[in-house]
């Protein structure tokens, strides 16, 4: 074992929880977490996923705007780095982005849920989403093991 | 008092304060928002020895995925304290009178809670529906993310409002795929 300098810094991780849970409420009273509002978006039957999504795009757009052109720091001081989606290399244009995007809008619309909303479910006390978390790793694992032979 | 946060929050509501994750994950943490990396890094973590790992799980995810697993864990416990103060939201209730006829003629008669109990219950997990709802849909979810580089968090959200192309071409992947399975899956699965 080497010694590292680095500690786990446990304040920062708190903070993360916190933020975490801001949006576990957020997901949940809003309901996008639910099969049936998913189910209601892809039949473009009501507005409220697409006004939740576009107007968290709203304000993620500017947020970002302003947070360019202030300059403004992290809290711990260093500057704020977004860094860019890189194009893959396949001779196929944009390969992984509408082929790894279909596929997991297929498990979007099946589940009824996304990343963030199944650790969401599981923390509303909807047990059986842990064998979909477990089935999403073992889709992430899979990738893993894959991703040479995948376009890019 | 409580009564004015129950469910559903209107969309002009949520969809701000959603937004804000974006400036507030960057600010505090310089993170960008993305929740599908918190799979890989589960999968990095996995302690199986690292030959039996491909090359793309073998990273340092304490210190690069650390603060994405304690992040999910908090949506996790923000999700359990809603509903332990307001109650289980019955979206099966709220959502529109068209999807809830379209989904009753496809066989759903349950519409309390969050999920309909007739796919998402142990004793239907492997039932045909109920184990391609949940076990090939969560693959998929997992698969399809990290190919795409990203979910809704890190492409639909961070990735178009930092206006990148690439994101744009992987939401509507995700539409593609959704419409596919909504309309040509779903009513042969559940029929």
């Amino acid at each position: 074992m080497t010694t590292t300098e680095k500690t786990t810094n446990w304040t920062a991780l708190l903070a993360f929880v916190l933020m975490g849970a801001y949006l576990g409420v957020i997901f949940v009273q809003s309901e996008v977490v639910s099969w049936f509002r998913i189910q209601e978006m892809f039949r473009f039957q009501s507005f409220h996923m697409y006004g939740i999504i576009g107007s968290a795009v709203a304000v993620a757009t500017l947020s970002i705007q302003i947070l360019k052109r202030t300059g403004l720091e992290t809290l711990a001081g260093d500057p704020i780095e977004l860094s860019p989606k890189a194009w893959g290399d396949s001779r196929i244009p944009a390969a992984r982005y509408w082929m790894g995007g279909t596929l997991f809008g297929m498990g979007w619309a099946l589940l009824g849920a996304c990343p963030g909303p199944i650790f969401a479910l599981i923390g509303a006390g909807v047990g059986v989403l842990v064998v979909g978390l477990l089935a999403a790793l073992l889709g992430t694992w899979t990738y893993s093991v894959l991703r040479s032979r995948l376009p890019h | 008092m409580l009564e004015a946060l129950s469910a559903p929050w209107p969309w002009y509501v949520a969809g701000p304060l959603l937004g804000l994750i974006v400036p507030l994950l960057l600010l505090v943490g310089g993170k960008a928002f993305g929740i599908s990396s918190s799979l890989r890094h589960m999968c990095a973590a996995t302690p199986t020895p690292d030959s039996w790992k491909p090359a793309f799980l073998r990273y340092d995810w304490k210190g690069s995925g650390l603060w994405n697993l304690a992040f999910v864990v908090g949506i996790a416990l923000g999700a359990l304290l809603a509903v332990s103060l307001l109650g289980v939201p019955d979206a099966g209730q709220s959502i529109s009178a068209a999807t809830r006829a379209d989904l009753a003629a496809l066989g759903i008669q349950d519409f309390s809670g969050l999920v309909p109990a007739e796919l998402f219950s142990w004793d239907r997990l492997l039932s045909p529906a109920g184990f391609v709802v949940v076990v090939v849909g969560g693959f998929l979810v997992g698969f399809g993310a990290r190919w795409a580089g990203g979910c809704t968090s890190g492409h639909a959200i961070s990735g178009i409002a930092n206006l990148q192309l690439p994101s744009l071409i992987a939401v509507l992947g995700f539409f593609a795929g959704g419409l596919l399975v909504t309309f040509g899956l779903l009513p042969i699965l559940l029929g």
